[in-house]
């Protein structure tokens, strides 16, 4: 079956757009291609410094006739109109079916050569093509990412022709910008494109090229005794700005060692894309960086290694400038300067939020730990924890809020609490970041990360569908993990309105949903009211591995027949109140359950006033057998007056108490 | 001259021979550059920022008409000024600049063919275009390029001009701007601009240092805050004045009232070395900047200027 090959040849596309842009040429080709009855057998695209292509292996030469269905007017709509759809189909009135008053017609259509609607669906393609930024260039309107150059499009060995604002498709492409001759070379098919980019010097497989700058690098790395530090997002990065990666190790001056190793890493992957270095025996850098260089150089690399090291020299000289200079202001001295900060137009300015930080720390610290050094500890650094916004080093690596705050703290001589709860109160930054727990470091992390929520709560900006831009479920998320590996019992409706509390529910279900929890116990569990994430976990999970057991799936059973006779009996008119009696002449099964009731009532309230949460499910489950035999033998709906409401007083106190554990009415299944 | 008749050698590694002074470096750019067809422009006699802020960029990109220039730009950045004593910050830099509208499809060949003419050898050092969107507020300017690294080295910013003035350039102007100093430092191997060879016989300290050092205590020091906001005030209310008026040929004075906003950007970088500018003040400041820009660039499409 045929194969198409579609390369379009570009000027430098930048690299974090790459992998997208290759994914959504994917989809577009994919999703074109079907509209049309096309369906390939394997669809594959690469993106590149230079290049997206794409190959798409089994197309069928043409597409398949089809019949179509049309609808017309309706029967009862004037002649004009029939006449009209009787011209576009091309048919007569007989051929025409009546179906509920309208008009049908079933018009057949033979199917296109397939390189026919190749032609179009680049075209298509390329005119709707997302990219986050385009730009014409010279005197076409072609947008494109930078100008584009060259359009390879070959369809089962022959070129497809069109033309695109002039730039012809065709079957020539080019290799690499330096290496190799530089000539235009013609491709047969992707076999012999991809061999050809190869002998051209041209890695096309963005995930080769990062194996190549791996492997390289290590090897490089391993044969000087260091150790390559890894660096996912680097990598990805620095194979989109190369065709032909060549790892080069360079050295760095060591005295630039004493300056913080997070300053060095960052200056080295945000200004310079280098890898950073260190020593395998004792896990620090080391002197010494990897570039990756685009070009196997004439002279091995010597000329880029000595290059890149003495740009390296300047970044770190300025570095450390900013370094020393930082350590002459002390943090508290900064704090008349994030006046002039805004944080938020309805916000104020960031000295606003650390007083409003502040005052968050001191409310919470009680909860998290409840001594005066914690608050006084927790206050202090809560107050310092944004003055590094205003440091040089900061200013220039802003990804180093809070780490370079800790570094100054210390220097100042400031308690190593305080020191430790600046540098992680940002913390936890991902689903995969960690959480502090020293308790002064708990408080003020969740002090900086409530005080946004309440914040941006109080005026309005709720995240909404996939628009989060404060990030408001991160901190969220945030709060909930500290809360929870700290077992901290904060109240939260004493710091937030019930949206917040709502917000908090929702973002709980995500994360115990990803721990493979069923969000609908977080629901029965939030709806008892509680706002006390720990309590509402610890319950969640006696839950969850309550009604996994035969005792607790029959007890649901058993409750949610005893709502709906309760429901349907409400309809009828008011359910009597208060507690079933022992009566004489009742069934035995309905004496056993009434002394159930009492004897799991007393073990549960036992059991709930110490939060033993695992005791409450048992004390529920000896309920199990009492209710299955109640049902089982007792009608609740007796002839007698007073045995139908006894046994409805009956059904509620056990509903009740279950309720007590949770709301079991919103437990699904 | 001996070895001139042997010259093969320097074409392939000029590197290896005595490197270009800074003036040598101009002196090639010139060269490659006027062999392209650029018109080789002298400076523009306004303190200006940077290259592009020239009329010979920012209102020249803008109409229909084609254009092809190259020159140096001496660049004031008053905050940076060091009096002299750091390696490489000066209140003054160099910029050369080069305009080709519409951009040719090969320029990103002519640009590394300008790189071969100054001795950079692409099969010895790792050239690379990297992502940067430039943008200049002051002038309601933005296009789309790279910073081009010469072994992780910036050495030029590469821009394909879409909007100037807020208004679209079309057709589409290229920019090359190349640091002067850096590049210079990088092929004489020097860490000091101040010992950079100037020519043979002068080094850049002993033409420019004293520059650097009384400009440095003047915009740092002693320039007059109050002076400087009544004249940025005078450049505000001539703009408009001046674009009011009409020449010879009926046309508004766009180029005079540019003249206006360049020594207003200039008053405006200067209070702000003066540390006279709060932050909530600057936004202000670079929208008046830009909205007196955008005045002139708007007269210069209407007006013959543009369409000639």
């Amino acid at each position: 079956m045929p194969q198409l090959l579609l390369e379009l040849l570009s000027e430098e596309i930048p690299a974090r757009m790459q992998a997208n842009a290759a994914r959504d040429l994917e989809r577009m080709a994919r999703e074109r291609l079907l509209a049309e009855g096309l369906l390939p057998e394997a669809l594959k695209t690469f993106g590149g410094a230079r290049r997206l292509t794409l190959v798409a292996e089994g197309l069928p030469e043409r597409q398949p006739d089809r019949h179509e269905e049309l609808k017309g007017p309706k029967t009862s709509a004037p002649d004009q109109a029939l006449e009209g759809f009787l011209r576009k189909t091309g048919l007569s009135k007989d051929q025409l079916v009546e179906k509920d008053g309208v008009w049908f017609a079933t018009v057949h259509r033979h199917g296109r050569a397939t390189a026919e609607i190749v032609a179009e669906m680049v075209q298509g393609i390329v005119r709707d093509f997302p990219w986050p930024k385009s730009m014409v260039s010279g005197v076409s309107k072609l947008r494109w990412v930078r100008p584009l150059r060259r359009i390879v499009c070959v369809f089962d060995g022959e070129i497809v022709p069109f033309q695109i604002e002039g730039i012809p498709s065709g079957d020539v492409t080019q290799g690499h910008r330096f290496m190799g001759s530089a000539q235009p070379f013609r491709v047969k098919d992707f076999d012999d494109y991809a061999e050809k980019l190869q002998k051209h010097h041209v890695v096309l497989d963005p995930e080769e090229r990062k194996a190549k700058i791996l492997e390289e690098a290590r090897t490089l790395c391993f044969a000087r005794n260091l150790e390559l530090v890894d660096d996912a997002g680097l990598l990805d990065e620095v194979a989109g700005l190369v065709e032909w990666p060549v790892p080069v190790l360079g050295d760095m001056d060591p005295a630039f060692l004493d300056l913080p190793p997070e300053v060095i890493r960052t200056s080295m992957r945000v200004h310079q894309r280098y890898f950073a270095v260190r020593n395998p025996a004792t896990g620090k850098l080391a002197p010494h960086f990897v570039t990756i260089a685009n070009i196997a150089a004439k002279d091995g690399g010597r000329t880029i290694a000595t290059g890149n090291a003495k740009v390296l020299s300047a970044r770190l000289s300025d570095a450390r400038f900013f370094w020393n200079e930082d350590r002459k202001v002390r943090l508290e001295d900064r704090l008349e300067k994030l006046k002039g900060v805004t944080f938020h137009a309805k916000l104020g300015s960031m000295y606003d939020r650390v007083q409003r930080i502040v005052s968050m720390a001191e409310a919470i610290a009680p909860f998290v730990r409840d001594d005066d050094a914690t608050r006084s500890k927790a206050a202090e650094a809560a107050s310092l924890c944004k003055a590094d916004l205003v440091s040089g080093v900061v200013g220039e690596f802003p990804e180093l809020q809070g780490i370079m705050g800790g570094y100054y703290a210390e220097a100042e001589g400031l308690d190593p609490e305080v020191v430790d709860a600046i540098r992680h109160h940002y913390k936890p930054q991902g689903p995969n970041d960690d959480v502090p727990v020293q308790s002064v470091a708990a408080t003020v992390a969740l002090a900086d990360k409530l005080d946004t929520l309440v914040s941006f709560f109080g005026i309005g900006e709720k995240p909404t569908g996939s628009r989060d831009p404060f990030a408001l479920r991160r901190a969220a998320l945030g709060v909930i993990r500290i809360v929870l590996s700290t077992r901290t019992r904060l109240p939260l409706k004493q710091f937030g309105s019930d949206d917040l509390l709502a917000f908090f529910a929702d973002r709980l279900k995500v994360q115990l949903r990803d721990e493979g929890q069923r969000h609908d116990l977080v629901d029965a569990a939030f709806a008892l009211g509680d706002d006390d994430l720990v309590r509402i976990v610890a319950r969640v999970q006696a839950l969850g591995e309550f009604l996994a057991t035969d005792d607790g799936a029959n007890l649901l059973a058993g409750y949610k027949r005893a709502v709906n006779i309760l429901r349907a009996e409400e309809k009828k008119g008011p359910l009597p109140t208060g507690v079933a009696a022992a009566m004489t002449g009742q069934p035995a099964e309905e004496a056993a359950l009434i002394a159930a009731r009492d004897a799991a009532g007393a073990s549960l309230s036992a059991a709930l006033g110490n939060e033993d949460f695992v005791g409450a499910m048992q004390a529920l489950a000896a309920l199990r057998g009492p209710v299955d035999a109640f049902f089982d033998k007792v009608l609740v709906n007796s002839d007698v007056e007073a045995e139908r409401e006894n046994r409805l007083r009956l059904l509620a106190n056990v509903r009740d108490l279950m309720g007590q554990v949770a709301d079991f009415s919103q437990v699904t299944g | 001259m001996v070895r001139r008749l042997f010259c093969a050698c320097e074409q392939i590694h000029p590197m290896h021979d005595k490197p270009l002074s800074f003036q040598g470096l101009i002196l090639k750019l010139h060269d490659y550059w006027s062999r392209q067809g650029c018109a080789i422009l002298q400076p523009y006699d306004v303190e200006i920022g940077a290259g592009t802020l020239s009329p010979m960029t920012v209102l020249r990109t803008l109409g229909p008409k084609p254009w092809k220039v190259a020159y140096v730009q001496p660049s004031r950045r008053p905050a940076d000024g060091r009096y002299g004593e750091n390696p490489n910050r000066l209140h003054q830099h160099h910029q050369y600049q080069v305009i080709l509208k519409p951009n040719p499809e090969n320029l990103q060949e002519l640009y590394l063919g300008c790189l071969e003419a100054i001795g950079i050898d692409p099969g010895l050092h790792d050239i690379r275009f990297v992502e940067d969107d430039w943008e200049n507020p002051t002038v309601g300017a933005w296009g789309l390029g790279w910073e081009v690294w010469c072994d992780g080295m910036e050495i030029t910013q590469y821009t394909y001009f879409q909007q100037v003035g807020g208004l679209d350039v079309f057709p589409v102007a290229g920019e090359l701007t190349i640091g002067l100093e850096r590049l210079s430092l990088y092929l004489q191997n020097k860490e000091n601009v101040y010992d950079l060879q100037f020519n043979d016989e002068f080094t850049y300290g002993d033409i420019y240092l004293a520059n650097e050092q009384q400009f440095s205590a003047f915009e740092l020091e002693t320039a007059d805050v109050e002076t400087c906001k009544r004249q940025f005030a005078d450049m505000e209310r001539e703009v408009p004045r001046i674009l009011a008026a009409r020449g010879r040929q009926g046309q508004p004075l766009a180029l005079p009232a540019y003249d206006h906003v360049l020594k207003a950007s200039h008053l405006f970088n200067i209070m702000d070395a003066r540390g006279a500018i709060a932050v909530a003040e600057r936004q202000s400041y670079i929208g008046r900047i830009r909205d007196l820009c955008k005045m002139c660039a708007e007269a210069w499409v209407a007006s013959q200027g543009g369409n000639a």
